[in-house]
């Protein structure tokens, strides 16, 4: 630091010394306008949508009926099509979620524990530069890889395996005409859109362990295994739970990968969209917003035990 | 802890990088593809041409110029919003702290949806039109939750007694934080606007709800691709995006590293 510091007078050390002696100001000063931001734009529209869960359409009229009711949400709890989509949506969100740990888990360790210089670097670009493609045509390439004619079923054909493909694709449920059209096709897209999302909080929260904890552990006779279960794993959660906050959020909102991949059944995302949209029922389109609200918020008081909030 | 990675371990690895890195491939291979229509495999033949037919459409250059003004504007109020409520909360403890914390998890917790049907109620119900500010306030908001996880992760870092020392040695608030703070949160700055320009530029569920007649280039993809015909120059548009932002990505990468290195971040032998 080069710079001579002026003697204490001048507006700025006045406004300076008024923080110094008054920090209640510093604090109201920053934190205002962010929080004005995020409480009126954000939270504001977010309660507009939930006042619109409790008005209803006119069956008669169409018409939009600003009048408190709870018709919306009975007719979402009650009609079992509507329930379906809850339920196909969440269990999709929890196997993605799950399949993403699986796969991110070796990587980040990987990159955590055996990495460094330009190697780490390189793992890292690896890692992220999905996230720069085009999320979109990352999405439509899952498509055309899983489609009839697409990379897979070329594979599994010159390896002379195409039964195998035929047997997962008569699987119920989780098969269909092709891998495109399939609710696996879509887990696997899904899992492979979201994977960079578990990779990176994971990798963060493994890199912060101390390397020295790891030689201790091992000091004091500790085999791999078990260091990796009392040591490694508990201070591990938290990334893994931070990012299933993003795999589980995402999967459960997404309305462009149900409608490109898989089977015709709907999601809550596309649910939302359509009824909004063209459906024009927005009453309807809000209750089913409500659905991610009430499950992410269960989901974020069960992770903020694991200290996900740290994490992220 | 062995210095090396078991073979299991290895394979595991190298296995999920490249289930993530496989469609890249292909979307590389199907930009010189001779069939537009279907995707088969292999691709009947090789072209150039379809490079020649995307940086000819005027309507991607637009898409894209509407995607860096967005996302340099909604990166810009990022930073600024996201550093100073970093600061807060670096610094102070307040009443109602946790009720900020929750309100800085909501926007990237919730699905994207909800902030864009949220959104697109609000702004209908106020009657405004949806406009480039529209698709800014939806981008801004959650670029400045990453800014602020970037930064408020940094702080923790940074060591007080740097603060303090400067404090002592007659610097004012300003002048410490110009030539101590500043300095110290830089790189943290840098990635977590790098990260939220990325958002911003790829963001499509949002942005559907609050662009109104307006193309960004996610959107400009979603319209393309939904076409049957020309398909492989959404694939060249995303390689030349992928290749232009590949660099600035590099250098940040660098960058932030080597600002883990000079804190001391946990590193030791």
């Amino acid at each position: 630091m080069t710079q001579t510091l002026r003697p204490p007078r001048g507006l700025w050390r006045r406004v300076s010394d008024l923080f110094y002696l008054h920090p209640g100001l510093l604090l109201f000063l920053l934190l205002v306008p962010p929080m004005l931001w995020m409480g009126i734009i954000y939270l504001g529209s977010l309660f507009n949508l939930l006042l619109y869960s409790f008005y209803s359409i006119n069956g008669f009229t169409g018409q939009l009926e600003y009048r408190f009711t709870l018709d919306t949400f009975k007719t979402l709890l009650t009609t079992p099509a509507n329930t379906d989509i809850v339920i196909r949506t969440v269990l999709m969100a929890l196997a993605v979620t799950l399949a993403c740990g699986l796969i991110a888990f070796p990587i980040a360790f990987y990159m955590a524990f055996y990495t460094r210089g330009n190697t780490r670097t390189l793992w890292y670009m690896l890692v992220l530069l999905p996230l720069w493609s085009s999320y979109l045509v990352r999405v439509y390439a899952g498509r055309l890889i899983l489609a009839q004619e697409g990379v897979v079923s070329w594979f599994f054909a010159q390896l002379h395996l195409s039964w195998l493909l035929d047997a997962i694709l008569k699987t119920p449920v989780l098969g269909g005409p092709s891998l495109a059209s399939s609710y696996f096709g879509m887990f696997v897209v899904f899992t492979y859109i979201w994977l960079p999302y578990m990779i990176l909080p994971l990798l963060a929260s493994l890199e912060r362990v101390p390397k020295s904890l790891i030689q201790a552990s091992a000091d004091l006779g500790a085999r791999p295994g078990q260091t990796f279960r009392r040591v490694i794993w508990p201070l591990a959660v938290p990334g893994v739970a931070a990012g299933s906050i993003f795999t589980f959020s995402l999967t459960l909102g997404d309305y462009i990968i149900p409608q490109v991949v898989g089977q015709p059944g709907f999601f809550i995302g596309q649910m939302v969209y359509i009824q909004q949209g063209t459906a024009g029922n927005i009453p309807l389109a809000a209750a089913f917003s409500v659905v991610p609200i009430v499950v992410i918020t269960l989901y974020l008081l069960l992770v903020r035990r694991l200290g996900a909030f740290d994490a992220l | 802890m062995k210095a090396k990675p078991s073979l299991a371990l290895r394979i595991a690895a190298i296995a999920g990088i490249a289930f993530l890195h496989f469609p890249l491939l292909i979307i590389l291979l199907y930009a010189f593809t001779t069939e537009d229509r279907t995707y088969q495999f292999p691709p009947p033949g090789l072209t150039l041409k379809w490079f020649g037919v995307a940086f000819a459409r005027q309507d991607m250059w637009a898409a894209l110029g509407l995607s860096l003004r967005v996302a340099l504007v909604a990166t810009a109020v990022a930073l600024v919003l996201g550093t100073m409520v970093a600061g807060a909360m670096y610094r102070f403890n307040f009443l109602g702290k946790d009720v900020v914390t929750l309100s800085l998890i909501l926007p990237i917790a919730l699905p994207g949806i909800l902030t864009g049907i949220a959104l697109l109620t609000t702004i209908n119900r106020l009657g405004l039109e949806p406009s480039f500010w529209t698709i800014v306030i939806g981008h801004a908001t959650f670029c400045m939750v990453t800014v602020y996880n970037n930064v408020v992760a940094r702080f923790r870092r940074l060591t007080p007694s740097q603060i303090e020392a400067s404090m002592d040695l007659g610097a004012d608030g300003f002048q410490t934080f110009r030539y101590v703070i500043l300095p110290g949160i830089a790189t943290a700055l840098l990635a977590g606007g790098m990260l939220a320009f990325a958002l911003s530029f790829d963001e499509v569920i949002v942005t559907t709800f609050t662009a109104g007649q307006d193309k960004t280039l996610p959107i400009w993809f979603l319209s393309e691709l939904f076409k049957p015909r020309e398909r492989p120059v959404t694939n060249v548009v995303a390689i030349f995006v992928t290749a232009v932002t590949f660099v600035p990505i590099l250098l940040a990468q660098r960058l932030t590293q080597s600002g883990e290195e000079l804190h001391g971040g946990g590193k030791t032998t």
